[in-house]
């Protein structure tokens, strides 16, 4: 190559974008991603809008109100549902209910339950791996190791174990997956927090007489974020999973909250001569999460370094 | 080498010890007094007197905790008081389900997932590679209770009366007996130990069957595995899957791959004989820790098929407030998940020098 391509190439480059405009701008080249966004920002539009889109309430039974039966299947109009029918696009559950506004209300229950034991875990695991990576010594062998014992413990498990001892009931289901997710952040947290603390800049703020407050939330906080995003969106689909599945065995939400798991919980035993009533839920169950799921995996594909290179190269 | 085994092996100690001390406050966190959770609301106070002292209830608290320890280490897993019989009994019974679940799953995983993953890999961004990832995906996202219903839905309803049928509950049909080894044998007068070990030994049905040349127990049993084996299988599939593909890909990228190309090999020889042996060192440790969420898994796959595995006598336990099967169960299945997890760090260790010598 000729000296003068190279910088004629230098010069038509655009001037550097920040950080966070090249992730968005990758993460929109990225086809699992945008599958993802879409998939979500559909799901977060019915959570919002669940008490307008719903033509039913969904906890109060409709009996003497229409003439429909329990565990009745869908009924559809375009499908030919006679006419003289009420419509109901995901049938009747056990208890007399419109399953299609269950399943729009189940949204909302859905997504809150996955930010708030995400938000909880990370707050309380970026704190740990924090302090426990600045620290180190004696501290940071103490961190770890409770939290090595809390990993030890496949998490479903111990989150059964903990609302065992806490009474069953959505706000301890949440609050034990939130402790069972701590020990992940805290170690995600802690790896860069290693990395981060050996740094030039750091050295040259800790001369300048930064404090160790100063320094952690400053500095390194700010710059150990990127892996504990992935690993936070990844967490909220694992965070909902657990949920439906503690719902399910009777110790998440209570009846008669539209929650999906807890909905194919009371109902399961009817799948033979009512499958809508474990189809809808379950497929919208299924939806959430891998909505989280491809946006975590497209999120770590636009913040991972080593493939930003290779993209470069 | 022995060196790395033992440090391994010292630092598992102190988890098993954290985790021994997690069950036994499960058990003294627990609302309302230790008596009349166990005897019920009705129990008088000099009943419960008599209780307390029995167990060691009316102890110092790091007393309790030491005869927790000498009680565990003796094999003494406590009494169920729902069923007065010894939680260690009740294990022995449930355990060999929820292993022959386990390990098909399993099985099915890194059979099918590891392949699945090479051709990915081999023919990577074609349709073959976008269709396998895209199940992969919604492998892992999907709730193993609906998969395990829809999987029953469809082979039991579905495909009714047709070859495809496949029974959607239970461990054996009805009028089919897998008789006991001890009686296969004739060795009924043997020592008790060795009847508990055939005792265990019989109630994993399909090896059992195999030994005795039982072949119609044989395929009844594996047609009632088969459905939860798969339920249970899928998300480590995926998984497998899709870290087999990741892995060969990081591998291809490699300077001596572009070596062995280099020298004139074809893309075969070096996907098979150069890439797959380092590519497949992650995959061991995946396989290895999604063990842990298979046996998260069985609690809901037994619940949903009906097997009398461990994960469903834990349901059971939790339902019926039968606190010591529970603090049993979690005890020693979370000793089993750190024994797996020590086992794939030695393999791990065996299979790749630099972490031994590092």
């Amino acid at each position: 190559m000729q000296t003068d391509d190279l910088i004629f190439e230098r010069e038509a480059l655009p001037p550097e974008e920040s950080k966070w405009r090249v992730t968005i701008r990758r993460l929109f080249r990225n086809r699992s991603s945008i599958v993802g966004l879409v998939i979500l920002t559909v799901l977060t539009f019915i959570a919002i809008f669940a008490p307008l889109l719903s033509p039913y309430n969904p906890v109060k039974p409709l009996i003497g109100k229409e003439n429909v039966k329990k565990r009745e299947g869908p009924c559809i109009r375009l499908l030919g549902c006679p006419a003289d029918k009420p419509e109901h696009y995901f049938g009747i559950d056990g208890n007399v209910r419109d399953v299609f506004s269950r399943v729009l209300f189940g949204a909302r229950l859905s997504l809150v339950i996955g930010f708030t034991t995400v938000v909880f875990a990370v707050i309380i695991g970026t704190f740990l791996g924090l302090v426990s990576g600045f620290m180190g010594g004696w501290l940071d062998n103490t961190i770890m190791r409770v939290l090595d014992v809390l990993l030890a413990f496949p998490s479903l498990l111990l989150a059964i174990a903990i609302v065992t001892v806490l009474g069953p009931g959505l706000i301890n289901a949440l609050l034990a997956i939130g402790i069972v997710s701590i020990p992940t952040y805290a170690r995600v947290t802690r790896a860069s927090v290693l990395l981060i603390k050996e740094l030039d800049y750091v050295s040259a703020s800790t001369a300048l007489g930064a404090s160790d407050a100063y320094l952690m939330l400053r500095h390194i906080l700010p710059n150990s974020l990127t892996p504990l995003i992935v690993q936070a969106t990844l967490g909220i689909a694992t965070a909902i999973l657990d949920a439906a599945a503690l719902s399910f065995l009777g110790l998440g939400a209570q009846h008669p909250t539209p929650e999906w798991g807890l909905m194919v919980g009371q109902e399961y035993k009817n799948v033979f001569n009512a499958p809508h009533l474990t189809f809808f839920p379950g497929i919208a169950l299924m939806l959430v999460v891998l909505s989280f799921n491809l946006l975590g995996d497209g999120l770590r594909d636009a913040l991972d370094p080593r493939l930003a290179q290779r993209l470069k190269v | 080498m022995y060196q790395y085994i033992a440090r391994r092996l010292l630092l598992a100690v102190p988890v098993l010890l954290g985790i021994l001390f997690v069950t036994f406050s499960m058990a003294r966190l627990l609302p309302g007094d230790p008596c009349r959770a166990a005897l019920g609301e009705r129990a008088t106070a000099k009943v419960c007197d008599a209780f307390m002292k029995r167990y060691g209830l009316d102890k110092p608290i790091y007393i309790q905790f030491g005869i927790y320890l000498r009680d565990v280490l003796q094999g003494d897993l406590g009494i169920s008081f729902r069923q007065g019989r010894s939680a260690v009994e009740i294990l022995a019974e449930r355990l060999p389900t929820t292993i022959e679940l386990a390990f098909s799953a399993m099985l099915f995983a890194t059979v099918v997932g590891i392949p699945l993953g090479i051709i990915s890999a081999y023919w990577h961004n074609s349709p073959i590679d976008v269709v396998t990832m895209i199940w992969a995906n919604i492998g892992v996202s999907m709730p193993v209770f609906v998969l395990g219903l829809l999987l029953e839905y469809t082979f039991a309803i579905l495909f009714k009366d047709t070859f495809l049928w496949l029974p959607p509950s239970g461990r054996l049909s009805s009028g089919v007996t897998i008789p006991h080894l001890t009686a296969t044998w004739k060795l009924e007068n043997s020592s008790p130990a060795l009847i508990g070990v055939l005792d265990f030994v019989s109630r994993l049905y399909i090896f059992n069957s195999l030994v005795t040349g039982n072949w119609k127990a044989l395929g009844d049993a594996l047609r009632h595995l088969l459905l939860p084996a798969l339920a249970v299988g899928t998300i480590p599939l995926a998984i497998v899957a899709r870290m087999t593909r990741s892995s060969i890909l990081d591998v291809l990228g490699l300077d001596y791959i572009r070596t062995a190309r280099a020298k004139g090999l074809n893309m075969s020889s070096v996907v098979f004989k150069h890439a797959l042996r380092n590519a497949l060192l992650p995959v061991v440790t995946i396989i290895g820790l999604s063990l842990g969420g298979l046996l998260s898994g069985a609690v809901l796959t037994e619940t949903v098929f009906n097997l009398p595995g461990i994960g469903r006598s834990l349901f059971e336990a939790i339902t019926a407030r039968d606190y010591t099967v529970v603090q049993a169960f979690t005890l020693v299945v979370a000793v089993f998940y750190v024994a797996i997890n020590l086992i794939v760090d030695l393999l791990y260790a065996f299979l790749d020098p630099r972490i031994r010598l590092g």
